[in-house]
């Protein structure tokens, strides 16, 4: 499978743009232009760390690379210099690309000029089948290198086949992501995307995207929530919002539902592990348990995933799933003798559905019993006053633990309710649907969540 | 408010909250014979070093558990005349 070719016809046709933040490139220019010109040779069967801090030159060069490289290793911007000699150690990366000068002085380097192609065109040609590596955000900071292909990224996107059309993606993800790099290939093929700039604010994101005309929209739940958050939301009227990479729960939805009512709204199951699973598009948080019986079309699930779960965690062999982690001895085995991967995420299943309640791992111990951060959070998050929350744990000399909140308000300073209305009001919510030891101990009103590179909820080591 | 009254409010609140039934406070009450149980405890701790600012409980050195009201009283109280420590 070699990229150039599995683009198409979109590679011909005007429509089909990337929209960085500087510069809108349809696909067609590199069929008249080039942006690596005559070094793409020299980069022929070698191992290339792609490292351009601009997304759209990334884009652009990974297309170039892809049936030319013998393996390509996504660096997404905010990879921090410290880890970059592991990254380069466990994919033996011989050429460093980047659109800045010194940034891994120990390797062959290789500066790279874009987002424009302003070479002359080249004779395209398939000579590798290139792997492809994404680094995994570990929760403890090492990036973790997970090996695709071609294939195993697309295997999603094969079935059912995506016909030309207006579609216009978004995506809160940065691009070198596994969601990004989802939605960048997808809108190759057919389409068009604005990608999200390194340093851009969602509000400038969404002014972008409605500028040009977004009709697809994707991000994490954090993302969606901090896009509600600022007050840009209502910018753009995208006819498809979908959420992934955290557990969507039933707050966000309905904040969603509520601001995009014509959209058809899915969240979906993926990880750069495990791939696209499955999609869930009737608005409500969880899936239907139909998806372990094997209604397989029902229920949205990928084509030739097969679920299980063990320990009540949920286990997938699929297409997508990636080939293993680079890293010789070090690096564990990414799935069981079965070829399942083991996802980490903890199901629970209530009347016929099945809902996350969060990663193993993740769990709060309140004098022996367990608490899922994410469980609390749904129920907080329901409550139509707040807009986010954070549930960790503290310490504490009687049960080891305690669970604490930070909530962020839905309302604007001014027609916020008082804080210690809000926190009782939340509390009382906790203790209706919450047995005694998952309600916090404490909550704390904040105006902000950090949240990771990867759009994802900041969250300390219980 | 005296430390004790603070400490007694708490007691009452989460007994409150956990809708358990508080014997009357003195200072030979045993804790475990109160009607709290210990995530009721887990509350007060934690609610009262948010209202006072410490907890006795986080001391360097190793804190003998208070087992009647009057020992869990007399433990906050001998922490706020230690100076502050770092």
């Amino acid at each position: 499978m070699w990229l150039w070719e599995w683009l198409g016809p979109n590679r011909t046709l005007p429509s089909a743009c990337l929209h960085g933040v500087d510069a809108t490139i349809p696909l067609q220019a590199l069929e008249r232009a080039s942006l690596l010109g005559d070094r793409l040779e020299r980069l022929r069967g070698r191992s290339v760390v792609l490292a351009p801090r601009d997304p759209l030159t990334a884009a652009l060069a990974l297309v170039e690379l892809d049936g030319v490289a013998r393996r390509m290793v996504l660096c997404p911007p905010d990879l921090s210099p410290k880890h970059a000699p592991d990254v380069i150690a466990a994919a033996e990366g011989e050429v460093w690309l980047d659109d800045r000068v010194g940034a891994a002085a120990a390797l062959e380097e290789l500066r790279v000029e874009g987002p424009v192609p302003k070479h002359g065109a080249v004779t395209r040609r398939y000579s590798h089948a290139t792997e492809w590596v994404l680094l995994s955000s570990g929760t403890t900071g090492v990036p973790k290198l997970v090996s695709h292909t071609l294939a195993s990224l697309c295997a999603a996107l094969q079935e059912p086949s995506y016909e030309m059309n207006d579609t216009v993606w978004g995506t809160f993800y940065d691009i070198r992501r596994y969601g990004g790099l989802q939605i960048l290939l997808r809108a190759m093929r057919c389409g068009a995307l604005v990608l999200h700039g390194p340093q851009e604010s969602i509000t400038d994101f969404l002014a972008r995207a409605a500028r040009a005309q977004v009709t697809h929209v994707t991000g994490t739940p954090s993302h969606w929530r901090a896009a509600l958050m600022s007050g840009a939301a209502a910018a753009i009227a995208p006819r498809y919002v979908r959420l992934s990479g955290e557990i969507a729960d039933q707050g966000i939805l309905d904040r969603l539902r509520a601001s995009y009512p014509n959209a058809r709204l899915v969240h979906a199951f993926a990880s750069t592990e495990a791939g696209v699973v499955f999609e869930v598009s009737d608005g409500r948080a969880g899936f239907s348990a139909g998806l372990l019986s094997g209604q397989q079309a029902a229920v949205g699930l990928q084509a030739g995933v097969e679920l299980k779960i063990e320990d009540q965690r949920l286990r997938v062999r699929s297409p997508g799933n990636a080939r293993g982690y680079l890293g010789g001895a070090a690096a564990a085995p990414l799935s069981d003798r079965d070829g399942f991967v083991d996802t980490g995420d903890r199901l629970e299943l209530r009347a016929g559905r099945y809902y996350f309640i969060g990663r193993a791992g993740g769990i709060i111990n309140v004098g022996g019993l367990k608490v899922h951060p994410e469980e609390v959070e749904a129920v907080i998050n329901a409550h139509p006053r707040v807009r986010a929350s954070r549930v960790g744990a503290r310490r504490n000399p009687i049960t080891g633990a305690v669970v604490v909140a930070e909530i962020v308000p839905a309302d604007p300073l001014e027609v916020r309710p008082a804080p210690e209305t809000l926190k009782r009001e939340v509390l009382e919510l906790c203790r209706e649907r919450l047995p005694a030891h998952k309600v916090p101990a404490a909550i704390q009103i904040v105006e902000r969540l950090e949240l990771s590179a990867a759009g994802k909820l900041v969250r300390a080591e219980v | 408010m005296s430390l004790r009254a603070v400490i007694a409010a708490h007691f009452q609140q989460v007994a409150q909250e956990q809708r358990r039934q508080l014997s009357p406070l003195s200072d030979d009450l045993r804790l475990l014979q109160s009607g709290l149980d210990s995530l009721s405890f887990a509350l007060i701790v934690a609610r009262l070093e948010d209202a006072l600012g410490f907890d006795p409980f986080d001391a360097p050195q190793a804190v003998k558990f208070p087992v009647t009201f009057g020992d869990f009283v007399k433990l906050y109280e001998d922490d706020r005349r230690q100076p502050a420590a770092g």
